[in-house]
């Protein structure tokens, strides 16, 4: 299992630079804002929060197709179809290997971003700690959407369009944490545990169902 | 052979196509029949009776919104079981279930959402609010266009119904998000107010041609979707005709 783990974190590093682009395309979604909504500064401390949150929910749907797609192509899925672990696990692995190659970057990135959006300390740092609690849920949904169009010759905007409205619950919980830790009178840590538990609840369901997908689409 | 054992099998004998198409055939008119009877009834009454002292004509806007709203959410509760009987049971005609009763939803749903935004505009003052229930059913909308286009993009049936089965069963989390989606965050959209544990809140003067629509659309939805199951086992069937033909005509070459 940690080799899977370290073979899908290798094959995604070095494979097109794939956390690169994401990171890139979350650069560039979250520098495009202010050309839409103007350079009001306020107005971007405000909205800051969500706008880093909903860059970091499209570039982590940027990956997802190729969650199983290689797997499938070169026939290395079947092996794992065959192979005595049972699947769920496997699929759990590939999960935490493609969040720590996509999504945690996004992360590490985020502060960066949120200087860009003239957000404050707490506002930033905040901003952090509920992507790092939240992005895994939005892979872990995504698999489920991946792995049911790893049958598709270009399913790529199909998993976006499929998994999309499934995150939403993720990116409420993980905005209004954000929110409530810089307004005073709202409490940070019932919206911030809501979200852990967002995670937890995906990361049984998403591999489980993800496993149950990959099983009926190839047969 | 006891009572139970005789309930199955008359349950199982609908997984065979024929059979079901041989009820459909029996039942659908005396559906349809029922149905427009209840919308009739449901009609005239929604029509008859006094207007909110309130909000006045528009309060009739409910007797179309309300069940629509039920419905959608009911769809999709029949889409989850029918994808349970496409995984675990492997039944035959639940993945037919499942596909004919997807576009029904999508257009109660739709139907829901725009009555809804016209009683919106006199009562709230506003076609569209970020409230909790209305961005869920939204939500739910996407999620039937997703499965359609999904369950559209394979083109072998029966995988198609298997892979859109497993969306079915993680998307149905959003379910009881929408049922109690008024009653967890305090926004625009008013509470339950018929189904509940105190009794209905409503008045009996609107409650009844409120029951009848809803029984009358419910109707609606049981006869178009045991429609578009019979046309689908039909397309099926001549997809099937086709390819033998094909093949048959291959071999003479």
């Amino acid at each position: 299992m940690t080799a899977l783990f370290f073979r899908d974190l290798k094959l995604s590093i070095r494979a097109g630079g794939g956390a690169l682009i994401g990171v890139l395309f979350f650069l560039t979604v979250v520098a495009v804002i202010p050309f839409g909504v103007g350079p009001d500064l306020n107005l971007l401390s405000r909205i800051g929060p969500a706008i880093v949150w909903i860059g970091a929910l499209l570039a982590a749907l940027l990956g997802l197709d190729r969650l199983f797609q290689a797997e499938r192509d070169d026939g290395s899925l079947d092996l794992m179809l065959m192979q005595e672990t049972p699947l769920v696990l496997t699929v759990l692995v590939k999960c935490f290997a493609h969040w720590t190659a996509t999504s945690l970057p996004l992360v590490i990135a985020s502060p960066f971003l949120g200087l860009f959006m003239n957000m404050d300390e707490i506002a930033i740092g905040a901003t952090v700690l509920t992507l790092l609690a939240g992005s895994p849920a939005i892979t872990f949904i995504g698999a489920v959407g991946a792995a049911v169009a790893v049958a598709l010759p270009r399913g790529g905007l199909l998993v976006s369009i499929l998994v999309l409205p499934l995150t939403i619950p993720v990116l409420i919980f993980g905005v209004s944490a954000t929110y409530a830790a810089v307004e005073d009178p709202a409490p940070f840590l019932p919206p911030f545990l809501i979200l852990i538990a967002l995670t937890m609840f995906f990361a049984v369901i998403g591999p489980a169902a993800a496993a149950l997908a990959l099983r009926n689409t190839s047969d | 052979m006891n009572e139970t054992s005789l309930a199955i099998s008359k349950f199982s004998d609908l997984a065979n196509p024929t059979r079901f198409l041989a009820l459909a055939q029996r039942t659908i008119p005396w559906m349809a029949a029922a149905t427009a009877l209840c919308l009739i009834v449901g009609l005239y009454l929604s029509f008859s009776t006094k207007g909110d002292y309130q909000q006045g004509e528009t309060v009739r806007i409910m007797y179309l919104h309300v069940p629509s709203a039920w419905l959608s959410m009911m769809c999709y509760t029949v889409m989850t079981i029918s994808a349970i009987g496409t995984l675990v049971w492997r039944h035959p005609l639940a993945d037919v279930s499942a596909k004919a009763a997807a576009p029904l939803g999508a257009a109660f749903t739709l139907l829901a959402l725009v009555t809804g935004s016209l009683w919106g505009k006199p009562m709230w003052g506003t076609w569209w609010v970020w409230d909790a229930r209305l961005t869920s059913v939204f939500i739910l909308f996407l999620m039937y266009l997703g499965l359609i286009a999904l369950n559209r993009a394979i083109d072998d049936p029966s995988r198609a119904a298997r892979v859109t089965a497993v969306l079915i069963l993680v998307g149905f989390v959003n379910i009881p998000i929408i049922k109690f989606s008024v009653d967890w965050w305090n926004t625009l959209h008013q509470p339950a107010s018929v189904v509940r544990l105190a009794g209905p809140a409503i008045d009996p003067e609107f409650l009844r041609p409120l029951f009848v629509m809803a029984i009358g659309f419910t109707l609606l939805f049981f006869t178009l979707h045991v429609m578009a199951m019979r046309n689908e086992i039909w397309r099926r069937r001549v997809a099937a005709q086709r390819r033998l033909a094909a093949r048959l005509a291959s071999r003479e070459d």
